[in-house]
């Protein structure tokens, strides 16, 4: 585990030894330590339960929402601690997109897109706010979809299109870290392979993180693999190498469809 | 046929068929009974009322009761309106509805906020057994809390105060139910962004679930459109357009009890009783068709 955790040089996010237990007796994740590589997709993949989603909310703090949610350890993002972050930069730093698209239902799809800044009351000129949201709708493909029916509700969406939305409204506040939490699992076939494409791209600009229980997604887009099993990062390392020949026996019981 | 014949024989399947007309024949008719009083209710007031239903019927006070009697008397229209009970039902009505609203939403939010807290639980009960308390005992409370100690004498303040009383569990319970509705990713999109929580509950939850608080503040406000009984500790009745608050006032249910007591003026119970049932039929009508839009 350690020498592949080197590997990851100069990363832009650090977990050190993060615990999260949402009561006492039983922690969801355990003592997990790794780095995460500044523009790859790095992947966290486990059988349903394993914490990976618990992992990837800790991240930029979600879990702050809810007070019986325990937290120990370290997460550093380009060296500084997370938890001395408010929770606005952090967040405004490293964006998330969830499993269901969820764009504000009150909101059009222009300003679903800044919502971030709508709602934090951070006030933009029209100017900046158009850019902010042609550049954003361009970098998820949806600008020339939505281009004109912008005041539109951005529930009147195909639920693709939502999702990419909700990606969009992410990349407005032009984060360094998308964390992603099964992003395609509510989409049909031909949306996931655009979302899909899609992250292939941002990875140009953005550091890339995302939960999958889909194995065949992991290979297909991610650089880097993690497997948790039971709260515990088992094996992390490239892709490629995780595929061809993982280290750890579970890793390749997983992945090989023993257990799922 | 030849299918069903074969597994379970014509007669069996001939047996499914009349059981099944049965039931269907059964589930029409007594739908229709229930519906029927409805019915009934609005053909008695329409017949007995639509003769008095004209302009001065919602423009001019109600008549004294000599007038009505030589007006009865020569069999005319009863001469006057319900102009004081229109008025007074509109005031006091919204009078109750800026004391009921706000604070009716607050502890509504509050309880979504706290749901499981052990206090937010005792508030929840508490509201609920508010919502079962009679209404008379609302007004006598209302009575001792305001005619006697506030404004020295029966009011409109007074009846609205009672009638905020009953309107506040319904716009409470609504308010929570319809913002535990609203789904819980939405409000993480906004924690996700960095958004300050009683922002979101502001800027998301609020918007997002505002039809859904309309609907509850209208059926509310359906609710304690005809009532009577508190009324009577607190408003007393006037036979004038009162808008002052701290002057007894009409209200439509009211006029129609005093209607009921003057033998002379009964032809008036009906085009009141008739506008009041319309006004409460437009009420839910309208958040019904919130609901409709919102789905």
């Amino acid at each position: 585990m350690s020498e592949l955790i080197k590997q990851i040089s100069d990363p832009v996010l650090e977990i050190r030894d993060l615990s999260v237990s949402y009561n006492k007796d039983k922690s969801a994740v355990t003592a997990v330590s790794a780095g995460i590589k500044k523009n790859r997709v790095t992947a966290i993949m486990g059988p349903s339960g394993c914490g990976k989603s618990t992992l990837l909310r800790a991240i930029n703090r979600m879990h702050d929402l809810y007070p019986n949610v325990e937290t120990v350890g370290d997460i550093f993002l380009n060296g500084e601690d997370t938890a001395d972050m408010s929770t606005m930069m952090l967040r405004r730093k490293i964006g998330m997109v969830f499993q269901r698209p969820n764009p504000f239902p009150t909101m059009s799809i222009h300003d679903n897109v800044i919502a971030g800044y709508k709602l934090n009351g951070i006030r933009l000129q029209k100017s900046d706010k158009n850019d902010i949201v042609e550049k954003s709708l361009r970098d998820v493909a949806l600008w020339d979809e939505v281009k004109d029916s912008l005041i539109k509700k951005g529930t009147f969406l195909s639920g693709g299109q939502q999702q990419r939305l909700c990606i969009a409204r992410a990349l407005a506040f032009k984060p360094d870290v998308i964390l992603l939490d099964e992003p395609t699992s509510a989409l049909d076939p031909v949306a996931t392979k655009k979302v899909e494409e899609l992250l292939m791209q941002l990875k140009k600009d953005y550091t890339i993180v995302m939960v999958t229980h889909n194995m065949a997604q992991a290979a297909r887009i991610s650089d880097f693999s993690m497997f948790m099993y039971l709260g515990e990062l088992i094996e992390y390392g490239k892709t490629k190498d995780m595929f061809i020949k993982p280290i750890d026996t579970r890793t390749e019981e997983y992945l090989t469809g023993k257990f799922s | 046929m030849a299918f069903a014949k074969q597994i379970s024989g014509e007669g069996a399947l001939k047996r499914r068929v009349v059981k099944n007309r049965l039931f269907a024949g059964s589930v029409i008719f007594f739908s229709m009974l229930t519906i029927s009083p409805i019915l009934l209710i609005v053909y008695k007031l329409v017949a007995k009322g639509y003769r008095q239903i004209n302009i001065d019927f919602f423009t001019k006070k109600a008549p004294d009761t000599y007038e009505a009697m030589v007006a009865v008397g020569a069999g005319e229209v009863i001469p006057g309106g319900i102009l004081n009970g229109i008025a007074g039902t509109l005031y006091m009505v919204f009078i109750a509805s800026l004391i009921a609203i706000p604070v009716g939403l607050l502890i509504g939010i509050f309880l979504y906020d706290q749901q499981s807290k052990r206090y937010a639980g005792v508030v929840r009960d508490v509201v609920d057994i508010l919502q079962g308390v009679p209404s008379i005992v609302l007004g006598l409370i209302a009575y001792f809390w305001v005619v006697k100690n506030i404004t020295n004498g029966f009011s409109a303040l007074a009846g609205s105060t009672a009638l905020a009383i009953m309107m506040m569990p319904l716009i409470i319970r609504s308010t929570e139910e319809t913002l535990k509705m609203i789904p819980e990713t939405i409000i993480e999109a906004g924690f996700a962004l960095g958004v300050p929580y009683h922002k979101i509950i502001l800027r998301v939850l609020i918007p997002s679930g505002f039809s859904g608080l309309l609907t509850g503040i209208l059926l509310a406000i359906s609710r304690i459109i005809g009532e009577t009984a508190p009324l009577m500790l607190t408003a007393l009745g006037s036979m004038q357009v009162n808008f002052q608050i701290d002057k007894p006032t009409s209200a439509i249910p009211l006029l129609i009890w005093e209607f009921y007591n003057d033998p002379n003026m009964v032809d008036l119970i009906w085009s009141s009783s008739l506008l009041l049932m319309m006004m409460v039929l437009l009420l839910n009508l309208l958040s019904r068709q919130i609901i409709a839009r919102r789905s």
